[in-house]
């Protein structure tokens, strides 16, 4: 099993924020043209998360993913703002194969279990934000884009959300995201080893090196990483290509005899 | 050429959908078992559980002319849980009897690794080369979501990954296919194999 590396695009509006700076892309905002060029270079998997979330925009969000599902074949996963079922559905509807539920899954545990019953375990991602108490005893769980310290604990809440039947853990630092100087690896470590589900490390990738810690020092199953790869200082195939040299495993596509497969 | 998806209430046939278009393909929803006479080709995907999927396929009366179909030469695709039901039982929650149509078993992954199997995982030839793995890569990597898989690696198995033990997760004999991966979520080399059973003869 390979470890996998998924770039995370941030939507508003139908159109990727934050912008995007790699080479040959004609607009920098267009989520097809990302997303092609994502898979291209061999990302795992793609996140798309709705930044607005409001209910009017529910529909934009379903009409990317269903663009970009159209001529890209790998899994995506939609998260944002998601309270209900009947939000749950639409998403996977539009042609997402998860979807990543985060304050609601807070409020409403409920919701995990019923989206899991229906729709299946791999279909619902739970989103955890987490940040180290200032005792330093461990971590609490923050929601509302990191701004709500909810007062539930990270292990507890993790356990639950496993026992809930979520398919796997995003688990961002809010100590680390937007650092560029690492992974939280206690605190993933720490998750990884109280369950069994995949966990996917977000928050502070900002060399090879970093990926490279997170799966041998965090016990992730995953890394995301958003400007990392979106500003080119890091493209997904160096990482990728970083991690196999120590030793890790992960999809490189052109290695066969064949030589690399194209398609139409 | 045309390609028939089969609908029988086993989950999201999009994905497959799409990329058969993708590909040139003239795609049609298998919504009632005579619209399979005016297709050339035949994927049943399906998400789910087994029992369900098999009672699903009797109330529609898909059962019989599925196996016509076969009958006839029709190259037949099973996806996922589609591959599963090719075989003769199945043990997800009950022991239930399937198509039958190969021989075989699907048991829950007997594994100390995590189930569900569920990430990228390489696809291993076994034998010579199959046509439906002509031109890709000799052990490419294949998106895996599954809890349960053929048991033993019978005679008709063309490929395997390795998760605890080797798995037999693609299956051809004559016309008729199985893969226990996603080919439409595996990328270029995933759209390939999809492409081959597209252009089978």
């Amino acid at each position: 099993m390979t470890k996998r590396i998924i770039p995370c695009l941030d939507v508003k509006a139908g159109r990727v924020v934050k912008g995007v700076n790699f080479a040959d892309l004609v607009d920098a905002g267009d989520p097809k043209e990302i997303a092609r060029a994502y898979n291209l270079m061999g990302a795992d998997e793609l996140i798309f998360l709705d930044i607005m979330a409001t209910l009017e925009m529910r529909d934009t969000i379903c009409q990317v993913v269903e663009e970009v599902a159209n001529q890209v074949f790998i899994p995506l996963t939609v998260g944002g703002g998601i309270r209900s079922v009947d939000d749950l559905r639409k998403i996977l509807r539009a042609g997402a194969d998860k979807t990543a539920i985060n304050s609601a899954a807070v409020n409403n545990p409920e919701l995990i279990t019923a989206g899991a019953k229906i729709f299946g375990s791999q279909c619902i991602v739970v989103a955890i934000d987490g940040q180290r108490r200032r005792d330093n005893t461990g971590w609490n769980v923050y929601t509302h884009g990191g701004t709500r310290n909810t007062g539930l604990d990270l292990l507890t809440w993790a356990s639950e959300v496993e026992r809930r039947g979520a398919g796997e853990i995003l688990l961002t630092s809010i100590d680390a995201d937007g650092t560029g100087t690492g992974f939280d690896l206690e605190m993933t470590r720490a998750v990884s080893e109280i369950v069994q589900i995949p966990v996917i490390a977000s928050g502070g990738a900002g060399s090879v090196k970093d990926f490279l810690n997170v799966f041998t020092l965090g016990g992730a199953d995953a890394a995301l990483a958003a400007s990392l790869f979106h500003f080119g200082q890091l493209s997904v195939a160096q990482v990728k290509t970083g991690l196999k040299k120590s030793g890790i495993p992960v999809r490189i596509m052109d290695e066969g005899p064949n030589g690399k497969v194209k398609v139409r | 050429m045309s390609v028939g998806i089969i609908d029988y209430g086993m989950g999201n046939l999009k994905s497959i959908y799409k990329a058969m278009e993708y590909l040139g393909y003239r795609v049609k929803i298998i919504e009632t078992p005579d619209a399979l006479l005016n297709v050339d080709r035949i994927i049943l995907p399906g998400v789910g559980a087994f029992p369900r999927a098999m009672e699903n396929l009797a109330a529609g009366g898909f059962i019989n002319e599925m196996k016509l179909a076969i009958d006839q030469g029709k190259p037949f695709l099973g996806i996922c849980l589609g591959m599963q039901l090719l075989f003769e039982k199945g043990y997800e929650d009950r022991e239930v009897a399937g198509l039958g149509i190969l021989q075989g078993e699907v048991k829950r992954l007997d594994t100390k690794l995590k189930i569900p199997h569920m990430g990228w995982n390489r696809l291993c030839m076994r034998g010579r080369t199959h046509p439906l793995f002509a031109r890709i890569s000799s052990a490419p990597y294949m998106y895996f979501v599954h809890s349960f898989a053929l048991s033993q690696l019978t005679d008709d198995v063309i490929g395997y990954t390795v998760y605890g033990k080797e798995l037999g997760v693609a299956v051809a004999r004559n016309n008729v296919f199985g893969v226990q991966f996603h080919p439409e979520k595996s990328g270029e080399e995933g759209l390939r194999i999809l492409r081959n059973f597209g252009e089978m003869v």
